[in-house]
């Protein structure tokens, strides 16, 4: 029997680790969507004192890469500090589950999301988050890294996709190099869409491809 | 872990019929001219009486006049020809509107927007929850303009059988040309061209247990269609190409080896998978119609789960079938026949397409439906979006 995975991801798609709800989390988050095909919920407890990450769990509403990649974090996360924890990369999962294919990088980046959105969410219940900061072209910028090429499985940024990016007046215009036919357009366009519509001044997302 | 493999993907390919092989195996190793060798040689004769007796199976399988039917690579290739060629021949002298449905296959969905991005005109009909084109909404957007209608015969996921022949008879008392996607219907639902008012007919021979790479387009006599694909005079002037004996004379085989009373044991796999999910799973949504629809096809939406992970699932318990979900589609979008019906982004992700062929037994789904009552109870158990009550 042959399978899209590797053993790894296939062990933790069968068997997840630190599956269900924290009901007294203490920092919590849900990245993705039904809409974008994925979604995943993170909670965690903290100990005020050492700030880690005592317990941490999930919940997944996705394919085997999100689920192995919502498995896997928890595993990674469990007892390091706040700190620590942020900066684990996708690439970290990825390699601790023995790879996954570039493809399914945009379903498996919402559990790391899920892990520093968390941890964010208890910075801010606890007060540690600064004001808001208004949407410029950086704030656009460093969130378009978080949306993966799916051709590449690295982020559009990166791969040199994003070839214009204007904010004006909540308004934030994004130019994709890619014809709007091509395969990966609506997919591309949508979890964009997804990902800048939610900062808290931006109106409207326009994206345009270079046809 | 079963030994025994569950093939339900039968919309998808078909295990070939034996015998089917066996009749292809000596257009291989004896009679490999081709037909347009006849006026060299006898074995060129032979090739060309193969073809041409493969044909006559096809035409009378259709109940087609002679040359009524040209053989082509598949589906795809005949649906490309059935667009392209319509509005090459009507483009500049009629018009360039065509109109097709939201929930075509890709073959026709694909055609008509390239055509679109060449400046035709293209209306998307909407369809109903049940995925029915409206006939009025139809007979309300051909125009003046309008030179194709291409509604499928019965869609390639929710298995909807549309009214071809009222669909037929719009177009023709319009003066339209009507392109029907019979892919799925092929020898499975009832197709005569001559009652049913179409003029041109998309089949294919891998969902019927023949071999792949064939299938052919039913043209009607004096249709204004002209060909694309340059090169040699084959198939009426209207393809180029070699002629794919082994495939014609397989396709052939595999339409004769279909039985009204195998589709009749297919249609009651259908029905009990169909009866046994909705009452034994709960938030479950039959997509399509109840009955009309093919009798190969069980669409069924497992809500808060995605469908690659029931499919994984399923293949650990070595059963094939396949879903609507984004995660699983080339182009990372949920089925856009599931969404043409109405349904949400949840709705298409967790959609599972069954489709049963000759070689599927009544026990199987039995067997489907116990591994799908704990899988989707393990996996609506992870997911943030919803859980079954517990028992």
């Amino acid at each position: 029997m042959k399978f899209p995975y590797s053993e790894t991801v296939m062990e933790h798609f069968k068997h997840p680790r630190n599956v269900g709800k924290i009901e007294d989390a203490d920092g919590k988050s849900t990245e993705g969507s039904p809409a974008c095909g994925d979604m995943v919920s993170v909670y965690i407890k903290v100990d005020p004192k050492t700030q880690t990450i005592s317990d941490v769990k999930f919940e997944s509403y996705g394919c085997a890469s999100n689920i192995a990649t919502g498995s896997i974090i928890t595993e990674l996360a469990k007892g390091k500090t706040l700190e620590e924890a942020k900066n684990i990369t996708w690439k970290q999962a990825s390699d601790a589950l023995g790879g996954l294919p570039k493809i399914k990088a945009h379903c498996s980046v919402l559990a790391v999301e899920g892990l520093r959105s968390a941890i964010q969410n208890y910075e801010e219940r606890q007060g540690l988050v600064k004001d808001k900061k208004t949407t410029t072209v950086e704030v656009v910028q460093k969130r378009l890294k978080k949306v993966m090429n799916p051709l590449s499985g690295l982020d559009v940024v990166r791969t040199n996709l994003v070839r214009g990016i204007e904010v004006n007046d909540g308004k934030v215009s994004i130019t994709i190099d890619l014809a709007s036919n091509h395969q990966f357009a609506n997919s591309i366009r949508d979890e964009i869409k997804e990902k800048i519509e939610t900062l808290w001044d931006v109106k409207e997302v326009a994206i345009e491809f270079t046809d | 872990m079963t030994e025994k493999q569950i093939y339900l993907d039968n919309s998808a390919a078909t295990r070939m019929d034996e015998r089917v092989l066996e009749a292809m195996k000596p257009y291989f190793f004896d009679t490999y001219a081709v037909a347009t060798s006849e006026f060299a040689y006898s074995q060129g004769i032979e090739a060309r009486e193969a073809l041409d007796g493969a044909r006559g199976v096809l035409i009378k399988a259709l109940n087609a006049g002679p040359e009524e039917f040209i053989f082509t690579s598949g589906s795809d290739e005949s649906s490309n020809i059935a667009l392209k060629g319509v509005a090459l021949a009507l483009g500049e002298k009629k018009g360039r509107h065509i109109i097709v449905s939201k929930i075509e296959d890709f073959p026709v969905l694909n055609s008509a927007r390239a055509l679109e991005r060449q400046g035709f005109k293209v209306t998307y009909l909407e369809v109903d929850g049940e995925g029915f084109v409206d006939l009025d909404r139809l007979r309300n957007s051909i125009t003046d303009q309008t030179i194709l209608v291409s509604i499928q015969h019965a869609n390639q996921e929710i298995g909807t059988v549309q009214d071809i022949d009222a669909i037929g008879g719009i177009c023709r008392e319009k003066g339209v040309l009507f392109h029907t996607d019979a892919t799925h219907t092929f020898t499975r639902s009832p197709l005569d061209v001559s009652k049913t008012p179409v003029d041109l007919a998309t089949v294919s021979a891998h969902t019927i247990h023949g071999p792949k790479g064939i299938g052919g387009l039913y043209v009607r006599k004096g249709t204004k269609i002209a060909k694309w694909m340059d090169g040699g005079f084959q198939e009426f002037d209207l393809r180029a190409g070699l002629e794919n004996i082994p495939g014609a004379i397989g396709f052939a085989r595999a339409v004769e080896l279909v039985t009204p009373e195998e589709t009749a044991g297919i249609r009651s796999m259908r029905d009990r998978i169909i009866d046994r999910i909705l009452a034994e799973i709960p938030d479950t949504t039959l997509n399509g119609h109840r009955s009309r629809r093919l009798p190969q096809n069980a669409n069924i939406s497992f809500h808060y789960v995605e469908g690659e992970s029931i499919t994984l699932h399923l293949d650990m318990h070595g059963i094939a079938v396949s879903t609507g979900s984004a995660c699983f589609s080339r182009s990372l979008e949920g089925s856009h026949v599931i969404y043409g019906i109405g349904g949400d982004h949840e709705r298409a992700h967790g959609s599972i397409r069954f489709s049963f062929g000759r070689f599927n037994t009544i026990d199987e789904i039995d067997t489907v439906v116990e591994a799908l009552v704990s899988i989707i109870r393990e996996l609506r158990k992870i997911s943030p979006l919803g859980k079954e009550k517990e028992v």
